[in-house]
């Protein structure tokens, strides 16, 4: 089984390498935002430490793209191809088909993070590394969110609709999601609301600001996944 | 694991509905292991939904179905490595080459297939670079059959295969299905092709409107009405007042006597006695034996009336 799943990890990344609009949204946007709003003054921050805003925030910014954006409009896509229900039906099985689409997606998550840091790194952004574990564990629950999330929208929509809709979020959420300006003051409620600022806010208190993530955004984006995971397990649909 | 002796199709007073429509309407049926089962009929009698059920995609609104024993639903995990699945269309990624998908789902098997071999005989060499949206529907078709042939399945669920090829692929396909048989591999198509069920079926099911409206062999289902033509010919104006008695009968031009209806041998000898009898001179027969076609066409056509045939 574990070979099974592991081939269909290598066709999902090699098929996702393959889609240039994918690649794009999740790689070329992030780094246009870093290298622009981080190393320009095009926009107006909260801050003087333009890199430590902006870099977090784009990090924030690329797990949403994967996990939420591109997750949703492949796994609508494949619904309608009949690529889940066929997969389902080999000796993959559909855990095998969660389990591989999960761990590519983390597989994706790693790299362009990873890619996106150095950058960040290489520009002048000076991480905490010892806040890593607190950081790498509000992106595991923001991550988790998404996609289900993404998984609830490829399931109830039409995949056009759910590429509209998909792409439409990803938009309002880099305008107000606090990752080129700063984010609406909504107090506690607005991490509720706008999960990529949360995210976004609690890499810079961790991994810019050496600080601890506040409580009000672990409980909202513990609530996103929660509520979202548990929507997608019961209306997720293989055809 | 499972006998021999356990049937590839077990399908009981299965019901389908969709809303307030019912696809499938108290269907059994059962299909031994190693021999092809063609369902015949109309587009919305039911075919693929049936299909549907017995590849584990939903459960039955009632009835009960097992395939090689087992529950395609609560069992599907453990079934699913014995069964080859075409459906209709799709089921392939379409950035995807035709090779790339044919090795990935061959990775998948404990005992695949040589891929190549497959590639070869269904004629896809020249497409296995070819991304799979770029192929055209005949390719495609002939690809989803290698998909669910290479994991070496013990029961094959084929849905329309030959749709949209041309013939020569129709006829590897005809070939490697009786390859399958003569493997021991069970088959269940559906078609609406009537030449194809009579040439790959063991056993035929034809549906209408969600039910079984015949089954048996394609020999049987035709020899049931017997000769359904009857022509004579003999000397002209012969008074018919005692045939038309007992048979449907008409003197189609002067001399030539048409005799219809299903003529078991019982009533072609009253036919022949009533000729000897008004002291005819009968100078040539001939006889119309019911093809499938015709079977398959009177039973689909009727909507109310129940056939003899049925189960």
């Amino acid at each position: 089984m574990r070979t099974v799943i592991a081939r269909q990890i290598r066709m999902e990344l090699v098929l996702t390498a393959r889609r240039g609009e994918a690649v794009v949204l999740a790689m070329g946007v992030p780094l246009l935002v870093l290298l622009g709003a981080g190393l320009t003054h095009a926009t107006n921050l909260p801050t003087d430490d333009r890199l430590g805003f902006v870099v977090p925030g784009v990090l924030a910014l690329t797990v949403m793209s994967t996990a939420f954006t591109g997750q949703a409009i492949t796994t609508g896509y494949e619904r309608s191809y009949g690529v889940l229900k066929r997969l389902g039906a080999s000796p993959l099985t559909r855990p095998g088909l969660l389990l591989a689409k999960t761990a590519a997606v983390l597989v994706q998550i790693v790299f362009q993070v990873l890619f996106l840091g150095l950058v960040g790194v290489v520009v002048g952004w000076r991480p905490e590394l010892s806040h890593l574990l607190p950081a790498a564990g509000v992106t595991v629950l923001a991550a988790a969110g998404y996609s289900g999330l993404a998984l609830l929208l490829a399931s109830v929509l039409k995949p056009e609709t759910t590429t509209g809709a998909a792409t439409l979020i990803y938009v309002l959420m880099l305008s107000v999601g606090g990752i080129m300006f700063a984010a609406p003051d909504l107090g506690t409620a607005g991490w509720f609301l706008l999960p990529l600022a949360a995210h976004a806010e609690a890499l810079r208190d961790t991994l810019s600001g050496g600080g601890s993530i506040p409580l009000s955004i672990w409980l909202a984006l513990g609530a996103w996944a929660v509520v979202w995971l548990t929507a997608a397990a019961r209306k997720f649909r293989w055809e | 694991m499972v006998g021999g002796d356990v049937a590839a199709v077990e399908v009981r007073d299965v019901v389908v509905r969709y809303g307030d429509t019912t696809a499938v309407d108290g269907v059994s049926l059962s299909a031994p292991r190693g021999r092809v089962l063609a369902l015949l009929g109309h587009n919305g009698a039911g075919k693929t939904s049936l299909l549907q059920v017995c590849e584990g995609f939903r459960k039955p609104d009632a009835g009960t179905v097992r395939i090689l024993g087992m529950d395609p639903v609560a069992e599907h995990d453990a079934l699913m490595p014995r069964l080859g699945i075409m459906l209709q269309s799709g089921g392939v990624y379409p950035w995807a080459a035709a090779g790339e998908i044919l090795r990935l789902f061959a990775s998948f098997a404990a005992n695949p297939l040589d891929t190549e071999m497959l590639i070869d005989r269904l004629g896809l060499r020249a497409v296995e670079k070819t991304r799979f949206r770029r192929l055209s529907g005949g390719e495609q078709q002939r690809l989803s059959l290698a998909v669910a042939l290479v994991g070496r399945p013990e029961l094959v669920f084929l849905d329309e295969p030959t749709a949209g090829m041309d013939t020569e692929a129709r006829h590897t396909t005809w070939q490697l299905i009786e390859e399958l048989r003569a493997d021991g591999v069970s088959v269940l198509l559906t078609t609406h092709l009537l030449d194809e069920a009579e040439r790959l079926a063991d056993d035929v099911v034809i549906m209408r409107s969600g039910q079984v409206a015949a089954t048996g062999t394609p020999a049987e289902l035709t020899a049931a009405a017997g000769i359904d033509l009857l022509e004579v010919r003999a000397d002209p104006g012969l008074d018919l007042t005692g045939l038309k008695a007992r048979h449907e009968v008409a003197e189609s031009s002067p001399g030539e006597y048409a005799i219809t209806g299903a003529l078991d041998t019982r009533a072609l000898a009253d036919v022949l006695g009533w000729f000897a009898g008004v002291d005819a001179h009968v100078t040539a027969l001939s006889s119309r034996r019911r093809t499938l076609e015709d079977v398959y066409l009177s039973l689909t056509r009727q909507t109310t009336t129940t056939v003899g045939a049925a189960k």
